[in-house]
């Protein structure tokens, strides 16, 4: 059984084809390599940070098919076909999201390591519904770690979304 | 960081899945979920020779929900059965129980059959298939067995699967309209393994008296722990406010939990008394919205 294990290390290559950011691409990839190592290293996009690579800090928190997914806890050959949104895709053009800037006005973060992982967890909670209460906010805050914070910017950031938006829907 | 080399096998077939079981058996393990295998390839805790990824075998990927009870397959991710509303009305201990899960972003990708498969002794799936009498179906390529849930879970992160077995799915049969169950658990942060949890079951019946009572704890013992002489103590009574202070004294005193880097088991001892109590008060509420 051991042979098997010492592949040739092109045999160990697979080919995927996924869509990042909306880019369609086809790469080889190691048959061990994590999705977060392939994005930073092989696709050249590091704002997908790793922490601690056990899935408990929630810094490489990606969105795979539609879902706020761990990418240090998925391989890389595991997203053949699958379709990809890293912190990069989010604003485009340069123009910040909503989430984005309101992250910036409430001093919402400060070393910055979290921070993607953060956008792409709210990114795809946001796009299920508002958040409206402080519960709701500490609740969807609450897969991810942030050394720096103590979370309260990110609460109110998140809150002064919903207000901005109840506000639209009163005028 | 990265896993040690391994052979990737992607079949798309459960008999494929079992053929490779059989072929590589002890060298190889299954990738369902990845939530806690992931962690242990990164950090070299394990090296398999081979992984055999089971993500693409869609007829793994189902659940359903009959008169007879629920049917959960192995790719069954949590978060889907968490969102379920017909889940949640049929098994109100279930959802409660998922959601206590880690995060959402961990059980978007967890199986049930995965969290049950790792047998983590704090985790809460376990106590509660233990509790509500759930029956594992087990194949390897030339053999199929159910195992009954309380004899399922054999240690701390061990089931009684063979290496060339796979937990196919899991039964749980339905639960009564007069039978009611809650889960709760006390962790030092939300989405934490429980510190200690405990699911707590019983079925009301018409002189007002809950019978056939479960209490089965999580993060007490290696195994997912049934109470027996507590479950006997509250059953046939009516859950009055001095069963519910007996019953607490009665776990308080007479519990030997396991002691940890997480808690001592002192701690332990006296809040698995606290949760139970709070579990079966919950119960006694709930005999006000069911018909006997
Ligand atoms: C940060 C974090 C917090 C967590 N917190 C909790 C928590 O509070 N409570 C909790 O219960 N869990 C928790 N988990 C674990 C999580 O619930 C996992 O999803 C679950 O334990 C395993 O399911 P999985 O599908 O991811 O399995 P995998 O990680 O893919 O597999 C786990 C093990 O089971 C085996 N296996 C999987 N499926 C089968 C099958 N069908 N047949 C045979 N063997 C199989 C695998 O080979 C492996 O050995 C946490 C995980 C993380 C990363
Ligand atoms: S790096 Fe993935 S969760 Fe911490
Ligand atoms: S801003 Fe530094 S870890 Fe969150």
């Amino acid at each position: 059984m051991s042979e098997a294990v010492e592949l040739d290390p092109v045999e160990s290559k697979l080919w995927i084809t996924t869509t990042i950011n909306g880019a369609k691409g086809t790469h080889l990839v190691e048959q061990r390599i994590t999705l977060a190592d392939f994005l930073r290293k092989q696709i050249g996009l590091p704002g997908t940070h790793l922490g601690c690579e056990h899935g408990s800090c929630g810094a490489c928190t990606i969105i795979l098919d539609g879902k706020a997914v761990r990418s240090c806890l998925i391989l890389a050959v595991q997203a053949d076909g699958a379709v990809i949104e890293t912190v990069e895709g989010l604003a485009s053009e340069g123009e910040l999201t909503q989430l984005q800037e309101a992250f910036h006005a409430h001093h919402a973060l400060q070393c910055g390591f979290c921070t993607s992982g953060f956008l792409m967890s709210l990114t795809a909670r946001l796009r299920e519904g508002p958040i409206d209460t402080e519960a709701e906010a500490r609740e969807a805050l609450s897969g991810n770690i942030c050394r720096c914070t103590g979370y309260s910017g990110m609460v109110e950031a998140l809150l002064s979304l919903s207000n901005e938006a109840n506000e639209d829907g009163a005028r | 960081m990265k896993p040690s080399r391994f052979v990737y096998h992607a079949p798309t077939e459960l008999e494929q899945v079992l053929e490779l079981l059989s072929e590589y058996g002890d060298d190889a393990k299954v990738l369902a979920g990845g939530q806690s295998l992931m962690p242990m390839l990164n950090f070299r805790l394990l090296s398999p020779g081979h992984l055999i990824d089971i993500n693409r075998v869609s007829e793994l990927a189902r659940y359903s929900l009959s008169d007879s009870g629920l049917n959960i397959g192995a790719l069954a991710r949590q978060r889907e059965l968490e969102l379920s509303p017909e889940v949640e009305l049929a098994y109100p201990i279930l959802h409660e129980g998922l959601t206590n899960v880690a995060h959402v972003q961990i059980r978007n990708r967890g199986t049930i059959c995965g969290s049950l498969a790792h047998a983590d002794s704090a985790a809460e799936l376990p106590s509660i298939m233990v509790a509500l009498d759930a029956v594992m179906n087990v194949r390897s390529k030339d053999s199929r067995r159910t195992v009954p849930a309380e004899d399922f879970f054999t240690f701390h992160l061990t089931s009684s699967l063979n290496p060339e077995e796979l937990l196919v799915s899991v039964d749980l049969p339905r639960m009564g309209a007069n039978t009611v169950g809650v889960f709760d658990e006390i962790t030092r942060r939300k989405g934490d393994f429980a510190l200690v949890g405990a699911a707590v079951l019983g079925t009301w019946d018409s002189d007002g008296k809950i019978r056939d009572c479960r209490i089965v704890c999580s993060g007490v013992a290696p195994t997912p722990l049934r109470l027996r002489e507590a479950e006997r103590y509250v059953s046939g009574t009516d859950l009055s406010q001095e069963v519910l202070i007996g019953v607490q004294q009665l776990v308080t005193e007479s519990l030997e939990p396991t002691e940890d880097i997480h808690t001592s088991a002192e701690y332990r001892k006296k809040v698995t008394g606290v949760i139970i109590r709070r579990g079966l008060a919950r119960l006694a509420d709930q005999r006000s919205t069911i018909h006997v």
